[in-house]
């Protein structure tokens, strides 16, 4: 059984156009390719002789449909002959869907394509943080609300989500600062080594841990970690009706999803912060031991000359805001959510993206605020 | 391959997860042309029978052949050519998400037959006429229409390509009475003029009665077919209680 061909003579001004062999999906490409110009070849009309054709099915008759269809278009005259008894009936049907024949696709107009996509991802980036100005204003609402009736707080929740995103985090959160003071310190011996000031690595490993690199790569760790499970989370739940089971239940979502994880986080971070921070520094106290042959001792001493109290607590007092951002953001994503597994992803991704530029955004707003305050 | 040949032969099937076993020494013959149902009650491993006969799950024993090929002894090649010839409509609909009803449609013609886009975009038109969506349904996602159109469109994708054999799995489930009823013709409707020989598994009698010729019953781990006056006849509690059982004697308008 061969696939399907045709062969076209011109008689009379009618195009004549034998086609045999299996006329289905298989072949239908080349069928499509030699079919299509036929209409516009100038011919006065069409006649199909179907004699010949062993199979047919969908893709068949609807080329056959599709090429009447064209010639109708044009004032052309058309016909079908030959055709056995068992395929008639299918062209029939296939004609009786009333479909339009597509226009072959043409290539894209580059340059406004382009400029209305830039508008459109603009405008949606507006809408988008005009939609989190609203969620934020309506968790301040619900968390002034239950300041004012601890009972509507969700305990059980909230101390499941601080272990989810508190303590199963602490093995990714130590080792990586533990790293992190590491680099730092091999890095500063490296530099300072020149000046022959290799002690001053304990000031640049502390001051910069302590103030930033403690709490930005904890945002960023939990950012991924455990805003992207909000997002998964609360998303999932959309997509099965949860939510909408809750609503309807008369539970506020607010209040059952989001501030458990919003207050566990802001309680979570801050902890791991304190715990990078002593990660990191133990790093660099390895890196002095090793590189400089400094005791712990030593170490210690050097660095309660070079940081503060206040240096910490510039580092731990941003984390409650980074928390509340990364969590909020996560709550927010995982409640647009609609309908498929798809957004699911999506949103999820996007979150993150968002929770990531919102620390580093706060982090750089927090630098001048201290610098404006002469911390 | 002649007409005489069953279109789907199941030999001496056992499957089983873990322990458990869902199917013992099953035996089953689909004859071209036939549309069967399978019922059965929940948890006996029908869908597990369908999935198993397209090969979504491994038999632990038995031979399973389809169109004429086993499908325990195919390369890669030969299975993806014989899956263009069957089409699987899933409880759900298990349309794509991420891509809109036409896309979903056109995704066999993609893969497939490496089809132009125009003519892909006529063959999903033409599918999603066949299947009774309106021409507006093709542009929008699974997630923006409603639970038959999404059956309606998955059966669509399952017929991209013309096949011989279709599976559905639970074609009625989550349909109104009017909707079912509109559903059950249209595959009796579908069946007839494209000649397709149905495996279906199902839970709702009237369509059992309506468009079924034979109905196989999953029963003590394996099948008994016959036609409904067959099964009325047999006296098995458990097929007594399905087919005597009050929405039974409604569903055959007794």
């Amino acid at each position: 059984m061969g696939l399907g061909s045709l062969r076209t003579t011109l008689e009379g001004g009618r195009l004549i156009v034998a086609a045999s062999g299996a006329w289905t999906i298989e072949g239908a490409a080349a069928l499509d390719s030699a079919l299509r110009p036929l209409p516009s070849a100038g011919a006065k009309g069409i006649a199909f002789d179907l004699g010949a054709v062993t199979a047919l099915d969908t893709a068949g008759a609807w080329l056959v449909e599709r090429t009447r269809l064209l010639c109708q278009a044009r004032g052309l005259s058309f016909s079908v002959s030959g055709a056995a008894p068992a395929f008639a009936p299918l062209i029939e049907r296939v004609a009786a869907l009333g479909l339009a024949p597509v226009p072959p696709v043409q290539a894209g107009r580059g340059l406004t394509d382009f400029i209305a996509q830039v508008g459109q991802a603009m405008v949606a980036v507006l809408l988008q943080a005009r939609d989190m100005v609203a969620f934020f204003g309506a968790v301040v609402v619900a968390l002034l609300r239950s300041i004012r009736q601890p009972g509507r707080i969700r305990l059980v929740s909230f101390i499941s989500h601080l272990e989810q995103v508190g303590l199963n985090a602490l093995p990714i959160v130590g080792l990586m600062a533990f790293l992190i003071g590491i680099v730092l310190a091999y890095q500063g011996v490296d530099q300072l080594r020149r000046f022959g000031a290799e002690v001053f690595m304990v000031n640049l490993v502390g001051v910069s841990v302590l103030r930033e690199m403690g709490i930005v790569l904890t945002a960023v760790v939990i950012a991924g970690r455990s805003g992207s499970a909000f997002t998964a989370q609360i998303g999932t739940m959309q997509v099965n009706e949860e939510v909408d089971a809750m609503r309807t239940l008369g539970l506020d979502p607010l209040d059952v999803l989001v501030l458990p994880r919003i207050l566990a986080l802001m309680v979570a971070l801050p902890l791991l912060t304190f715990f990078a921070d002593v990660a990191a520094i133990l790093g660099g106290a390895l890196m002095a031991s090793v590189l400089i042959d400094m005791s712990l001792p030593s170490f210690l001493n050097q660095l309660r000359q070079a940081v503060t109290l206040t240096t910490f607590w510039i580092g731990i007092g941003k984390a409650p805001v980074f928390a509340f951002l990364i969590a909020m953001v996560g709550c927010f994503e995982g409640l647009r959510v609609q309908g498929s597994a798809e957004s699911v992803g999506r949103l999820t991704t996007q979150s993150v993206v968002e929770a990531i530029f919102l620390v580093v955004v706060f982090d750089a707003l927090f630098s001048v605020m201290f610098s404006y305050l002469g911390i | 391959m002649t007409l005489v040949d069953p279109i789907i032969s199941v030999r001496g099937l056992v499957t089983r997860f873990g322990t458990q076993t869902i199917h013992e020494n099953l035996d089953l013959e689909v004859r071209r042309g036939e549309v069967l149902g399978v019922v059965g009650g929940s948890g006996t491993g029908k869908s597990v029978l369908l999935r198993t006969i397209v090969g979504l799950n491994r038999p632990a024993a038995g031979r399973i052949v389809v169109l004429g090929e086993d499908t325990g002894a195919l390369g890669d090649e030969q299975r993806r050519r014989l899956q263009g010839r069957w089409g699987v409509l899933f409880q759900g609909g298990a349309l794509f998400s991420s891509l809109t009803v036409a896309q979903n449609v056109e995704v066999p013609l993609r893969g497939q037959a490496k089809l132009p886009a125009a003519l892909r975009a006529e063959l999903a038109a033409l599918k999603l006429a066949l299947v009774g969506l309106p021409a507006e349904a093709g542009s929008k996602y699974p997630s923006e229409i409603s639970g038959g159109m999404r059956k309606r469109a998955g059966l669509a994708r399952a017929l991209a390509l013309d096949p011989e054999i279709l599976f559905l799995d639970e074609p009625t489930a989550g349909l109104d009475p009017i909707g079912a009823a509109a559903f059950d013709g249209l595959i009796r409707n579908l069946q007839q003029a494209l000649g397709l020989t149905v495996f279906m598994v199902t839970h709702d009698l009237d369509s059992l009665g309506a468009i079924c010729d034979r109905i196989a019953v999953l029963i003590d781990k394996r099948l008994k077919i016959g036609t409904m006056a067959d099964h009325l006849k047999d006296d098995h509690p458990w097929i007594r209680a399905y087919f005597h059982g009050p929405r039974g004697r409604a569903a055959r308008g007794g």
